[in-house]
């Protein structure tokens, strides 16, 4: 099941949106999530749809493959559709069931939204799948360097972070362990009443939580060893290069914001 | 209760770009009251096989017969309780899976999921707190106040309280020291030997499979590499180290030991104990 | 020849809110260039030896000198600069999201500079023989190569002496002797100062000087070969001897003649052969 979920996970590879600097692609992000909601139209779907692929494309991550980790977000996204389908009272009737009536505008609402909501999920998930984990968490610190004056923990949030990073896959692999353990003593994590299924999870959170704290623990010791005492005095293994790729990266997302805010007024 | 795996595949993460294969026609059979050790590196697929010994893990392909109940790839299978109540299963470290607030209550937690009622459980916990060695008083404790090697042991116990036929164990007794080791693989061949359970053993030790197993089947690169007694599988050292695995220290010493003598010994000895007593017993015919 | 690199006298340590003494009244010296093991049973002070000696705990009595520098609040990171130390879990002590950036923790923690800081991480996994595996990360190596990258991460920082606690009684057999091989070629090739505090007396045999702590006293010391004429004395302190070691006894037991306890396989066989075969 988990091994199923693409959100958050790399792969590793040599493409130019690889090879781009983590801040560069953070930044697009940031200003994709606007310029998603200036789409309102067939064509302007259409241009910011035909830049997605083009990302993919470059990102070289099969596209089956991207689709196939979307699957269990599709769900949510059917939601959304079905809402709007249900509940938008706009434009000709198509059909009316008893008290369900579907109008025109509530589709192409429905379509629209999901579409939005699609392609936002498309580009984040490119994101982490063209960029270390390491390297986000370190362009999060460069680009939010500046909030240290105003006393904003910024190295050890990042710190944290990266550390999380590290374990989320070790504790997985615990998860994965202690639950295979308790089922082997009959414990059944998947049917039953709700009730019964939350009374489930404690002999999974139980020991998971212990072990967790023991690892905390043990690592804070290890880090004290090896000289660790906070963000003074310390240097960067990992230093950020932004090359002429970054910056036509932003030119051409200035000129698809232009585009598409020409294109949403026809 | 037999257990027998005909041409078992597994792969990790089937269907995505990740997917690896795990293991790959393994076939093999655990006769009923018999003690077999599976021996292999880490990566050999030994955890593998052990997860279809009561299903945690399906076959892709193949089929895994326990008991009276047939595991096959594509079919679904009701009866998984009762096969896992059947075959009980030693994880490696398995004091991470403790969760009760007490000793007690963390042993009949398997027991209880199986449907035996409360009082029984009870019973049946204070039994296998005798059976691993713990002082009665434990069962009141919280097991996270035990020491590292007790905890260990509250943990065996509460696989023993399901009362399995087969006993599955994954390097129980890694980190361990020496003595605690011995204590606890004894009382494991105790209950085969006694109480006719079947017992599987999953080690990298060469010398417990030595001194232990009745059959010894070694895994390498997902696939059954040999199957043997282990007088078999330790008089041919070779094909043991062309898989990168250690010859027991006991063949080891035998053998160096041979090459001065200038021939085989009568036999290939399986521990320490043997060799001593078939030396000793060499220099007793010699003088 | 014998300069001292550790001194440690008259050191007791006691836990906050335990009765028992962990440390009771230890007094030794560890030798520049030395492999020296610190066996014990679990319980017996040996750990708590191992924490103190890279400050995280201090000596409630005594005094520890280590490197010129005398253990206190004040010193303690200097000391760590002199004294890397390789703990158990090989994942718990791994900070790092790759193998490179773990190697280069302690040396962002000590403000290298980056040019340099980048040659010693490849120096650093050049000597642990792990350069292959730059940019993987943790949950894809084994225990063996997760120790052999801590090791690589104490190194890159220089220092004089590696503390490896129980480095490897999590690790498989191969990973196990994976480690110790790198150790070795460090301790040899370096001359890096190696402290192994381990309950393994197989990995204690190949150690130059052997210390036995029990119930947080200094039990006895000596080279490997002293130390298994104990014998059965070492299984009562909760200790496994070593295969030939037990191999000695069974075969004196047996009615054979042996001059010693042997913990080489090699001269066991050889005295064997020549005491009671040859003619």
């Amino acid at each position: 099941m988990m091994e199923k979920i693409i959100f958050g996970r790399y792969l590793p590879s040599d493409s130019v949106v690889h090879q781009m600097d983590p801040r560069a692609k953070l930044l697009f992000i940031f200003a994709f999530v606007g310029i998603v909601f200036l789409a309102n139209n067939v064509m302007t779907y259409a241009l910011i749809g035909a830049f997605t692929f083009l990302i993919v494309f470059l990102s070289k991550v099969k596209l089956r493959f991207l689709i196939g980790g979307l699957k269990p977000v599709l769900l949510l996204v059917l939601f959304t559709f079905f809402l709007h389908v249900f509940f938008t009272k706009e434009g000709d009737i198509l059909t009316q069931f008893g008290l369900l009536t579907i109008y025109k505008g509530g589709v192409i609402k429905g379509i629209f939204i999901s579409l939005r909501f699609l392609l936002l999920i498309l580009v984040t998930s490119l994101l982490t799948l063209t960029t270390p984990p390491i390297s986000v968490t370190d362009g999060i610190e460069s680009l939010f360097g500046p909030l240290k004056k105003i006393k904003v923990p910024v190295h050890e949030l990042a710190l944290m972070m990266s550390i999380s990073l590290r374990f989320i896959p070790t504790l997985l692999d615990e998860t994965d362990k202690i639950m295979k353990a308790q089922r082997a003593r009959g414990a059944d994590f998947s049917s039953g009443s709700i009730s019964n299924r939350v009374k489930a999870i404690i002999p999974l959170l139980i020991p998971l939580f212990v072990s967790a704290f023991k690892r905390a623990e043990e690592l804070a010791v290890a880090m004290e060893a090896r000289g660790y005492k906070g963000g003074e005095g310390r240097t960067k293994y990992r230093i950020l290069r932004w090359s002429m790729r970054d910056t036509m990266a932003m030119v051409f997302l200035v000129v698809l914001s232009a585009a598409l805010f020409i294109l949403r007024s026809y | 209760m037999d257990i027998k795996l005909r041409e078992v595949e597994y792969r990790y993460a089937a269907g995505t770009p990740f997917e690896r294969p795990a293991i790959t026609d393994v076939s093999f059979h655990i006769p009923s009251g018999q003690y077999v050790a599976i021996i292999g590196h880490t990566g050999s697929g030994k955890s593998t096989v052990l997860q279809h010994l009561n299903v945690l893990l399906k076959p892709l392909k193949g089929e895994i017969e326990i008991g009276s109940h047939t595991i096959a790839a594509g079919r679904k299978e009701k009866n998984l309780k009762e096969i896992r109540r059947r075959v009980g299963i030693v994880f490696q470290f398995p004091e991470h899976q403790l969760f009760e607030e007490t000793v007690e209550k963390d042993i009949c937690f398997g027991p209880m999921n199986f449907g035996v009622a409360e009082n029984d459980a009870k019973n049946r916990a204070l039994e296998a707190v005798r059976l691993v060695g713990l002082p009665e008083d434990v069962l009141k404790k919280s097991p996270f106040d035990l020491s590292g090697g007790q905890m260990r042991r509250v943990a065996i116990a509460g696989v023993l309280a399901m009362k399995p036929d087969v006993l599955v164990l994954d390097e129980p007794t890694a980190g361990l020291d020496p003595s605690g080791r011995q204590d606890i693989m004894n009382m494991f061949t105790g209950l085969q030997k006694t109480n006719g359970l079947t017992c599987v053993l999953v080690t990298h030790s060469m010398e417990d499979a030595a001194r232990y197993a009745d059959k010894i089947v070694i895994m390498y690169k997902g696939s059954v590499h040999r199957i043997g007694t282990p007088r078999d599988i330790f008089r041919d050292t070779d094909s043991l180290t062309s898989v990168g695995l250690n010859v027991p220290e006991t063949v080891r010493f035998q053998q160096s030991f041979e090459k001065r003598l200038g021939r085989p010994l009568d036999k290939v000895c399986l521990t320490p104990e043997e060799l001593a007593a078939e030396i000793g017993k060499l220099r007793g015919e010699i003088s | 020849m014998n300069t001292i690199a550790i001194s440690i006298k008259g050191v007791s340590y006691q836990y906050p809110e335990q009765e028992s003494i962990a440390l009771n009244n230890v007094s030794l010296d560890v030798y520049k260039g030395e492999w020296l093991a610190i066996v014990g049973h679990n319980g017996s002070g040996k750990s708590t030896l191992a924490k103190m000696l890279n400050g995280l705990h201090y000596p409630s009595e005594g005094t520890v000198m280590i490197g010129g520098y005398a253990l206190n609040e004040e010193n303690v990171w200097a000391i760590r600069e002199k004294l890397g130390m390789v703990f158990q879990n090989p994942d718990n002590q791994f900070v790092g999201t790759t193998v490179q950036d773990d190697v280069a923790f302690g040396l962002e923690n000590n403000g290298v500079e980056h040019g340099v800081m980048e040659e010693r991480v490849y120096a650093s996994l050049e000597k642990v023989g792990m350069t292959a595996f730059l940019n993987q990360e943790p949950h894809h190596l084994s225990g063996g190569q997760k120790q052999r990258v801590a090791i690589a991460g104490v190194i890159a920082l220089r220092p004089d002496i590696i503390l490896l606690d129980e480095a490897t009684s999590m690790l498989d057999p191969l990973g196990r002797e994976e480690v110790m091989d790198t150790v070795r070629e460090l301790n040899e090739k370096e001359g890096l100062t190696v402290i192994s505090i381990t309950h393994d007396l197989e990995e204690a045999a190949k150690a130059d000087r052997v210390i036995v702590l029990n119930e947080g006293r200094l039990y006895t010391e000596g080279t490997p070969q002293n130390i298994f004429q104990l014998d059965r004395e070492l299984l009562n302190l909760g200790l496994g001897v070593p295969f030939a070691v037990q191999m000695s006894q069974l075969l004196t037991d047996a009615g054979l003649h042996l001059s010693q306890r042997h913990f080489n396989e090699e001269e066991l066989v050889s005295e064997l052969w020549t005491l009671n075969f040859e003619r």
